[in-house]
């Protein structure tokens, strides 16, 4: 990825943070933290990377993205509604009644959204699935999963790494958003993953260790993976709350209230 | 009644095989029991579109619902405890709440896991899997019902349980079964005493209850309510208005069973004296099927003495 390139998807993974503050802010509360840890990626994927068609999202030979840490739906539907298949407006209506924006993903409900999640630990054994069914068809997918470093603690996301490792399933991209925080505290107080890179390179998988805010370096890693011949780990190490004052000075903010003049003054829109 | 030539396990086996030769979405997933199910047929005609994911129960209902989003239908394979109570979130979460077109096969209900015991005697399968939204659930009652069935469990467009007998059933039914998936049988209709409404092995056991009642001049009906879920409530309320008392029998606990399912619309369209033959509130155990029916009482005596309490209360 060239300098320009990277410049311009930093200035829109910033729009889609203030996207996501603005949204939850207006409902008032949510899962801020997980929601802007994984916006970089995010960014790099939908905005450089998957094949997919707005106009046509459920495409067959499309890229997948699973967010199996479903609590980050609103960093998916800022991204889902920036590129189109959506009007912005819904985002306005994120948890209210009747909405289509659920807090956790809902592919019955969200245009885009390729696989519902909530209950953690299951968005990984579907995407394995993808992964298994698109080898069968000879689709060229490639099937990108998010997940948590609290969430690794379920053990539904070792029973799939086993088998993805194990299938040597080279058209998977796990990403761990490796905040390091839960919604109890540090992850290395309550139940630690470390070493995690040692972990998924047990299990089969070409780890890569990286800084999950770093634009070029994680345009490199999902390059990489494609042509690892394995199935693919980026660990990026990411700050929980990144890139909005108030959540990354939090204690915690894996959830968190946010007032009108917080998210107004986070994203210096007073006008919207 | 004599026992049927087929085994279940491997009648639906062969017509997975024949349906996947004209449909090419047809998946099988097993969990490390393939040759508890006899699928090898599958994995040998079909050996790119089996897939043993190993122990790991939970993971291949998520496999098994990511392969649903690609346009497959998954028929994932376990013991009924396991395919059900082992990975219920998933089965909630992953297939049923995502609307995926997941099968799923839980076999050995109930008495039938014989020698292997309480850790794999189902009672509760049918009541867990009829307590989600949408599931379809449904217990064959002999080889030829299975293999009838099974072009309408792949062309139902959500996900169903099938709760399976495996081995050798009584055979209950001929070629000439006219089945349709949420569509009871009334296999005796002349009785106007008491309908007796029995699902899978416990048929059998019904017809031979409605025989010995015959000899008592008790006059039985017998309906197999093979789907519980969506069930035929029509069937119910002619049972209840042809024969003005019902006696339910199923190798399942009468809390959430068929039971259950059967009160649900009789309280609500057509009360009438109701007994429920089943598994009482307990654990599974070791044992022959002969010997766990008695002590669990869901043999054709009790369903006889069931049948005359619920007469004696009208």
């Amino acid at each position: 990825m060239d300098a320009s390139q990277s410049q311009s998807l930093t200035v829109k993974a910033r729009q889609l943070r203030d996207d996501a503050i603005q949204t939850i802010g207006t409902f008032g509360v949510g899962h801020i933290g997980g929601v802007l840890s994984v916006m970089d990626a995010l960014t790099v994927i939908f905005y450089s990377k998957a094949n997919i068609d707005p106009k046509n999202p459920r495409k067959q030979d499309r890229d997948r993205v699973i967010m199996s840490k479903g609590h980050a739906g609103p960093a998916m539907y800022v991204v889902l509604a920036d590129l189109g298949y959506f009007p912005k407006e819904w985002l306005k209506t994120l948890n209210k009644n009747g909405t289509n924006l659920p807090s956790h993903c809902d592919m019955q409900k969200t245009p885009g959204i390729d696989m519902t999640a909530g209950s953690l630990g299951q968005g990984l054994s579907v995407a394995v699935g993808m992964a298994m069914a698109a080898k069968l068809d000879k689709n060229p997918a490639t099937i990108y999963c998010i997940i948590g470093d609290g969430e690794s603690q379920e053990g539904q996301i070792w029973e799939a790494s086993m088998l993805a490792g194990s299938r040597k399933l080279d058209n998977l991209v796990v990403m761990l958003d490796y905040n390091k925080m839960q919604l109890d505290g540090k992850v290395s107080d309550i139940n630690d993953i470390y070493p995690v890179v040692d972990k998924w390179k047990s299990f089969g998988f070409y780890v890569q260790d990286i800084d999950g805010h770093d634009i070029g370096a994680i345009s490199d890693a999902i390059d990489n993976a494609k042509c690892s011949g394995r199935a693919n780990m980026i660990i990026l190490n990411t700050v929980k709350g990144k890139g909005a004052t108030f959540a990354e000075a939090a204690a915690n903010c894996h959830s968190m209230t946010i007032t009108e003049d917080m998210w107004r003054k986070e994203t210096g829109r007073y006008d919207a | 009644m004599t026992t049927d030539e087929r085994e279940i396990r491997q009648t639906l086996a062969q017509a997975l095989v024949s349906l996947a030769e004209r449909d090419e979405r047809i998946v099988v997933l097993d969990a490390d029991l393939m040759s508890c199910h006899a699928t090898k047929c599958f994995k040998e005609k079909f050996p790119e579109r089996f897939f043993n994911v190993g122990i790991a129960e939970q993971n291949m209902i998520g496999v098994a619902a990511g392969m649903a989003t690609m346009g497959k239908i998954p028929f994932a394979y376990s013991f009924a405890p396991f395919a059900t109570r082992r990975c219920y979130d998933q089965i909630f979460i992953s297939v049923a709440y995502s609307g995926l077109n997941v099968k799923i096969i839980g076999s050995e209900p109930g008495v039938a896991a014989e020698a292997n015991g309480g850790t794999h005697m189902p009672f509760e399968d049918m009541a867990i899997m009829r307590a989600i939204p949408k599931m379809i659930c449904f217990e064959p009652t002999d080889a030829t019902m299975m293999e009838k069935a099974l072009p309408q469990i792949a062309d139902y467009p959500t996900a169903v349980y099938v709760r399976m007998f495996r081995k050798k059933a009584a055979k209950i039914y001929d070629e000439s079964l006219d089945f349709k998936l949420g569509k009871a049988i009334t296999l005796k209709d002349e009785g106007k005493d008491v309908t007796l409404i029995a699902s899978g092995i416990m048929v059998e056991r019904a017809l031979q209850a409605a025989e010995i009642l015959a000899e008592q001049n008790i006059g039985a009906r017998v309906v197999n309510i093979h789907t519980w879920k969506p069930i035929d409530a029509q069937a119910v309320k002619e049972s209840a208005q042809k024969s003005g008392a019902i006696v339910t029998c199923e190798n399942h606990n009468v809390y959430g069973g068929l039971g259950s399912a059967v009160a649900e619309v009789a309280a609500r369209e057509c009360p009438v004296p109701m007994e429920t033959v089943g598994i009482n509130d307990e654990f599974g155990q070791v044992g022959k099927n002969a010997y766990l029916s008695e002590v669990y009482h869901i043999t054709t005596a009790d369903i006889v003495n069931a049948a005359k309490k619920a007469i004696s209360r009208k």
